[in-house]
């Protein structure tokens, strides 16, 4: 299953045998102080200079997310997709739990974006998908619902299936959802994890979607984060993780060592590339 | 006689067999309860809470130590009811409406029993009005609120409205990994604490009014 997002000027396609595709996920100012009150003082510079250097360490993809105490997202999303359209030609994602700022960015943006998110809840199915529709955008669906984020394998398919329907439904083409499966931390809950695994196989299995994670949430309050996100990314990839939303500059190596690993790196060439260049 | 510092010290190793067997038995030498909870329980879990606080400990042993401090509460609880020990203050905790982060607000809450609090975690995901009714039910002293995202960081300041609205004597507490002590002042919180244990000194200062 081959979902397609675009900008203006370049096209990224996620999918099976695919090499994994790289969300930058850094332009975000949640525990980010000086993007945080850049932003609220409507200084897009940061914005640039994060867009650029994610770019320049191989992200496919950006995904943008402005949510800030002080800021109206529906002003200011629509504004920072903009100015990253004008910095870097990567497709974006655009990322905000408010319906509203999602379409004031749809409606700026060029190309077919991604949408972060959708999730099983009753009012964010009734209001994202119809966006999802009239943009021909595709999207990120969280199983999550009304009652929290399920603890077990079984719930977390069950919400999957739920928006792959009805996004069906309203005739949106089920390559276009993409399914993130939730992480939470190893250190509250020994078996979080395995439970993400094992939907994620499950959901590949039973849907054949593409599969998106934050990954980084694997490791709160653990020693050496990036060595657990690193190991859980790699696990991830070969159940069926086909566009992680991470840090780049620190996950690319893991990612592409996965690929290689996994036969989606013919020869090699592309691990050996990014060696050479020392990223 | 069971040694109070070894519950102390098998708190802090998150022993929970061990802290729930000597904490029994403790009792039934007839040891002080209050003195089993503020030297075995209480002072296990707070120098966890400085290690955690500190960097050196890390969330499991966080988690396993809170365990075991609460099935060694289990065992004292029959005689804390009976008014051995007045409680520290009422608490009701949750995490705000949109935000289904859970380890946050239960690790303070945990912490606040350790300190002698009677706490109702009403769980994750909370409208305001369910804050005011468990308020209302528990004659709550203090109301501590959660929120990990920005967004629904945003929602503390309805829940602080809803509060005041009804007219509780309730004192609204705020914490969370976005929330800042200029964030608490500007929506009107009674309080705000950066971690767990500066949380239980803030609760106590609250709660003292």
């Amino acid at each position: 299953m081959k979902t397609r997002l675009c900008s203006a000027t370049k096209e990224v396609i996620i999918g099976d045998e695919l090499p994994t595709v790289l969300i930058g996920e850094r332009i975000n100012p949640t525990g980010k102080k000086r993007m945080t009150a850049a932003l609220e003082a409507g200084d897009l510079e940061v914005v640039r200079k994060e867009a650029l250097a994610q770019v320049e360490a191989g992200a496919d993809i950006l995904d943008v997310n402005v949510a800030t105490a002080m800021i109206d997202e529906v002003v200011m999303l629509p504004k920072v997709v903009q100015a990253v359209m004008d910095t870097v030609d990567v497709p974006l994602c655009l990322d905000s739990s408010k319906p509203e700022a999602l379409e004031a960015a749809l409606k700026v943006y060029k190309g077919k974006p991604l949408i972060n998110s959708v999730t099983g809840q009753k009012d964010s199915l009734r209001r994202v998908l119809p966006l999802i529709k009239e943009y021909k955008a595709a999207v990120i669906g969280m199983t999550v619902d009304d009652e929290g984020i399920p603890n077990d394998v079984e719930r977390r398919v069950a919400i999957a299936h739920k928006i792959v329907e009805r996004a069906e439904k309203l005739g949106i083409a089920r390559e276009d959802v993409i399914i993130d499966c939730v992480t939470m931390t190893v250190g509250a809950d020994a078996r979080s994890a395995l439970v993400t695994i094992e939907s994620i196989r499950r959901i590949r299995e039973e849907l054949g979607v593409n599969i998106t994670l934050g990954a980084s949430n694997v490791s709160f309050g653990l020693p050496n984060r990036d060595l657990i996100n690193s190991a859980f990314l790699a696990i991830a990839i070969a159940a069926g993780l086909n566009c992680p939303v991470i840090n780049v500059v620190k996950m690319r190596p893991t990612v592409l060592a996965a690929d290689l690993v996994l036969a989606r790196d013919k020869n090699a060439m592309r691990y050996i590339k990014a060696q050479r260049q020392g990223r | 006689m069971v040694d109070l510092i070894k519950i102390k010290e098998n708190v802090i190793k998150g022993e929970v067999d061990e802290v729930r067997d000597m904490v029994k038995k403790a009792v039934d030498e007839g040891q002080e309860v209050k003195k089993i909870l503020d030297e075995g329980l209480i002072s296990g879990i707070s120098i966890v809470g400085d290690k955690y606080e500190s960097g050196e400990f890390f969330l499991p042993e966080m988690v396993i130590a809170a365990t075991a401090m609460k099935e060694g509460l289990k065992v004292l609880s029959p005689f804390l009811l009976r008014g051995d020990i007045k409680t520290a203050g009422t608490v009701i905790m949750g995490t705000a409406k949109g935000d289904i982060h859970d380890i946050g607000k239960t690790i303070v809450g945990t912490m606040l029993e350790g300190a002698g609090f009677t706490v109702t975690d009403i769980g994750v995901d909370v409208e305001p009005d369910k804050f005011v009714e468990a308020a209302k039910e528990n004659d709550a002293d203090l109301i501590g609120v959660s929120a990990l995202l920005t967004t629904t960081m945003m929602g503390m300041e309805d829940i602080i409205k809803a509060v005041r609205g009804a007219g509780l004597k309730a004192k609204v507490m705020i914490g969370g990994a976005s929330v800042t002590q200029e964030f608490a002042d500007e929506i009107g919180a009674d309080g705000y604490a950066p971690d767990a244990p500066s949380a239980v000194g803030k609760a106590k200062e609250l709660v003292k009014g």
